[in-house]
């Protein structure tokens, strides 16, 4: 029982990891309809940025965090305005295409730049550390951590999206691009602050998970599926749902893993084909 | 204050427009009337920079604007509430009337301005805009336009589908809206509507203007002619 | 009385034929290659082999994408499923190994078909990533059976019971097959009342479903073929190669190496993925004593073709200078002064929908008579206008 309890915890836990990685996705599609194949490359991308200042600077992951968001920002916004602007259109293969191909430079270019060595960031006792709760359950210090700030994530997004200007400009854009023009919104710049965003909370998650395991420039597509997975559980047009998605793929897998060593992954892969053949539009989906 | 030469505009390879001309007053009510597919909303949305495939002179104000985009558009001060109303479903009805203030230009319409315009919407501000009946609605699509504090209201088929009690208390705001300066293009198929409210009309078909001027010079089957094209013997 | 006016609808142009003759002839020159004499080798064969593997692939996830407007990054499953079937018929029960092939084919159509309900319970970008998930799941499901050599995949030993060359040569000769009957099956399917159901599928779904096309159904089929396509796929490769493992057969890099090759050649053509596959492999040799440099390469150039060419190079070169090889795309429509039972002005009208989108194609196809249908002839002169 205790064992149980100590599983789906764990499984919540590693849950708040995957909400980092699916809050992006979740903003990217419900904005623009992107779906981004390379999402997963540029978590790892994170990662590989916070590896130079942690590693030339001495830097503590958790600060390299803050200079490696602010640089994925500026990349997702540059590369919506560059690339991926010139894609949109009535033709909703063309932009999946473009990000198809940017996996592939991505993955290939860290390949070449990197090689295959797996990398990791050592944050000390952190990251071994415990706390006790209530008689003899123990939560890791550093899963704690990141569950936290997932769920402050979450509600800053969902802030911003309800109450700031740039917020209402999103949701109108996703709406009616076509008459929020008429308002004046641009949404060529709209698209690449939802792309920023998103690759802001990305950063988080990649150095995140830079953290808890090793990351080699393969790494990406795992990460995507996961992502990906959360977001269909949960359900489209909610953040929380999206949220809630990921911890139930923590669970499955946390609990996937315990019954057969290398099962956890496909524990996860099942429960999101039940939920796709049962509940398609996902557990929590908010109507629109 | 506009006047376009020789509007000429597609839909890919359908021709919608084919050399209008227009102009329009300062401080004056233009009606459009004519019957659906005359040109009437392309006409509109090609003033308001959301026809990419258009050829002919828009001058706003001595400036040409038929090469800016719609975000231009409405910053220099021209403002269409769309067909259909298009409400942005994820917003509240505030929120509505918030985004129609995106542009930046400042002017007397506020919220608080809109809220004293149409008494109704003030009770829903929270409430999602969808959710609300047809006419108040088109109250908000109306207040949305004019939080951008344009020059020149531009209202495509303002009372398509609401009832017609609810088109007398919105018509009855455009003289308002024009006695605080403002300048309105109004399309209708009503053409009594049209009639009384304007002070000068065009009569669209086929992409082309048919017949135009004051209602006072018009005749009944002048207009029935320019609107059915039945030939004036 | 109009004098009458009659339509001649014409697929064919001189170009046209022309082309038709030189396919024949590189389909010919191709089933010779084990005879001739510089091509005859069993290292030609090979890569060959795998060429035509990357060619069909490429073809099937045009069909899909390209006419389909269904986008797949999970096609690699049935290319896996493919090769495990053939591992299991050929090696496991017996049976010829040549014969397991269309097996195998068939095998991956069935698992199309079952799974496709679940898939298609997803659309466009979710649709994509649902089908990896779906790859996923059956890479991981067949590292897991140990009869099948688990993780680390196992040697199809029954071959070694026929000489070498003979093998190659019999391998090479089936590859060659599939791909001429292949792109054979996929041109006449596409100038077919399916083909055009899918292109009126893929300019607009809800205008087709209103003029009566199964959308569910077609996309079914589209699905399942090309999957048949990648199953035979993979059990053509792994005949050749002899080894398979979960790694492999299930890699991602199949489904990467087929998008760029249309992507590049020219989406939604048929002569796309020829002309992505002669780009592909000339990248290749190109850039071989670089390492993965080559993947990166055709990944910005990819990106670059999709910004600024987004029908390909073929669609590139067919807007620029008015070429069709392959015609099916519309139909030209040419007058010809001669008495006609079909009333003047209904020529117009139908004239002026023959000329616009291919929804309008279909709906106006259908609903001619027989008898002005035969009027489609195969020879004609192609003129614009009257």
């Amino acid at each position: 029982m205790l064992e149980a309890t100590d599983t789906i915890i764990q499984g919540l836990l590693l849950g708040g990891l995957y909400a980092l990685f699916a809050i992006g996705l979740s903003i990217t599609y419900g904005v623009m309809r992107l779906v981004n194949i390379a999402h997963g490359d540029f978590l790892v991308l994170a990662a590989y940025l916070a590896l130079w200042p942690v590693t030339n600077l001495e830097m503590h992951p958790f600060v390299a965090i803050l200079p490696v968001v602010v640089l994925m920002f500026c990349l997702g916004y540059t590369l919506q305005r560059v690339v991926l602007n010139r894609t949109m259109g009535p033709n909703f293969l063309a932009p999946m295409l473009a990000t198809f191909g940017m996996s592939i430079i991505l993955r290939n270019g860290l390949q070449q730049i990197y090689h295959s060595d797996s990398r990791s960031f050592d944050i000390g006792a952190v990251g071994a550390d415990s706390i006790h709760l209530g008689g003899t359950i123990a939560v890791g210090e550093f899963p704690l951590i990141v569950f936290v700030v997932a769920v402050i994530l979450t509600f800053a997004t969902s802030l911003l999206f309800s109450n700031t200007r740039i917020g209402i400009a999103l949701r109108a854009t996703s709406d009616d691009a076509e008459t929020a023009g008429l308002m004046g919104i641009r949404a060529n710049r709209t698209y690449a602050i939802a792309l920023g965003l998103s690759f802001a909370l990305l950063a988080v998650g990649g150095v995140f998970a830079g953290i808890r395991t090793t990351f080699t420039p393969e790494s990406g597509p795992a990460s995507l599926l996961y992502a990906f997975e959360a977001v269909v559980i949960g359900g489209m047009g909610s953040l929380w749902g999206t949220f809630a998605g990921a911890v139930i793929l923590g669970i499955a897998q946390g609990v996937g893993a315990k019954l057969g060593a290398g099962f956890g992954v496909l524990a996860g892969h099942l429960v999101f084909l039940a939920v796709l053949a049962f509940k398609p539009t996902g557990l929590f989906e908010r109507s629109r | 204050m506009l006047q376009v030469r020789n509007l000429v505009a597609r839909y890919g390879e359908f021709q919608a427009l084919f050399g209008i001309d227009f102009d329009l007053k300062q401080g004056s009510i233009v009606a459009l009337i004519g019957a659906n597919g005359a040109g009437k909303s392309t006409f509109l949305k090609s003033i308001a920079g959301q026809m990419p495939n258009k050829s002919g002179e828009i001058r706003f104000n001595s400036e040409e604007i038929s090469s800016l985009p719609p975000d231009r558009i409405v910053r220099d001060g021209i403002s269409l509430v769309p067909e259909g109303r298009r409400l942005f479903r994820s917003l509240s009805v505030e929120e509505n009337l918030k985004v129609g203030s995106f542009a930046g230009r400042e002017g007397r319409w506020t919220l608080e301005a809109i809220y004293t315009l149409f008494p109704q919407l003030k009770d829903k501000r929270h409430v999602p805009a969808t959710a609300l009946s047809g006419g108040q609605q088109q109250m908000v699509a109306l207040g949305r336009g004019l939080m951008s504090n344009p020059d020149l209201l531009m209202c495509d088929e303002v009372s398509l589908g609401l009832s017609p009690s609810v088109i007398k208390d919105i018509y009855m705001v455009f003289p308002q809206i024009r006695a605080e300066g403002l300048s309105l293009v109004v399309v209708e198929q009503d053409i009594d509507a049209a009639l009384r409210i304007s002070d000068y009309l065009y009569c669209f078909m086929h992409g082309k203007v048919t017949l135009h001027g004051a209602p006072s010079e018009l005749t009944k089957e002048q207009i029935s002619a320019a609107y059915f094209g039945l030939e004036t013997a | 009385m109009r004098e009458g006016l009659s339509y001649v609808v014409s697929r064919n142009t001189a170009i046209s034929n022309a082309a038709v003759w030189l396919g024949v002839a590189a389909a010919v020159v191709v089933v010779a290659v084990p005879w001739l004499p510089y091509l005859g080798t069993a290292a030609f064969m090979r890569w060959a082999v795998e060429v035509i593997c990357y060619l069909i692939l490429a073809q099937m996830w045009n069909l899909m994408a390209g006419y389909g407007g269904l986008m797949s990054v999970g096609m690699q499953a049935f290319v896996g499923i493919g090769g495990y079937s053939l591992f299991v018929f050929a090696q496991h029960l017996g049976v010829n190994p040549f014969l397991s092939i269309p097996i195998a084919g068939v095998m991956a159509a069935l698992a199309a078909a079952i799974t496709a309900p679940l898939v298609f319970r997803m659309r466009g970008g979710y649709f994509a990533i649902g089908t990896w998930v779906l790859a996923e799941v059956f890479r991981i499901a067949f590292s897991n059976i140990s009869a099948l050599g688990g993780g680390s995949g196992q040697s199809l030993t029954v071959m070694t019971r026929i000489d070498r060359s003979t093998r190659e040569t019999a391998i090479y000769l089936i590859a060659a097959t599939t791909l001429i009957v292949a792109s054979l099956a996929i041109n006449l399917l596409l100038r077919s009342r399916f083909g055009l159901g899918l292109t009126a599928l893929r300019d607009s779904e809800a205008a087709a479903e209103s003029q009566g096309v199964d959308v569910r159904s077609l996309k079914l089929q589209v699905y399942t073929l090309s999957s048949l396509g990648a199953g035979l796929v993979g059990a053509i490769y792994y005949t050749s190669v002899l080894r398979i493992s979960p790694f492999a057969a299930f890699d991602l890099n199949w489904v990467v190496a087929a998008t760029f090759i249309v992507v590049i050649g020219g989406i939604g053509t048929v002569e796309g993925p020829i002309v992505g596959a002669a780009i592909f492999f000339a990248l290749r040799w190109l850039l071989a004593d670089y390492g993965t440099w080559y993947w990166l390469v055709m990944g910005a150039v990819a990106v670059i073709v999709i910004m600024f060419a987004p029908t390909g190079v073929w669609g590139y070169v067919r807007t620029r200078w008015d070429i069709q090889l392959l015609p099916l795309r519309g139909l030209d429509v040419s007058y010809e002064t001669v008495s006609c039972p079909i009333k003047g002005h209904e020529i117009d009208r139908l004239y002026d929908q023959l000329r616009s989108s291919s929804k309008k194609i279909l709906r106006r196809y259908r609903a001619l008579s027989p008898w002005p249908r035969c009027w489609v002839s195969s020879l004609g002169k192609h003129q614009d206008g009257v």
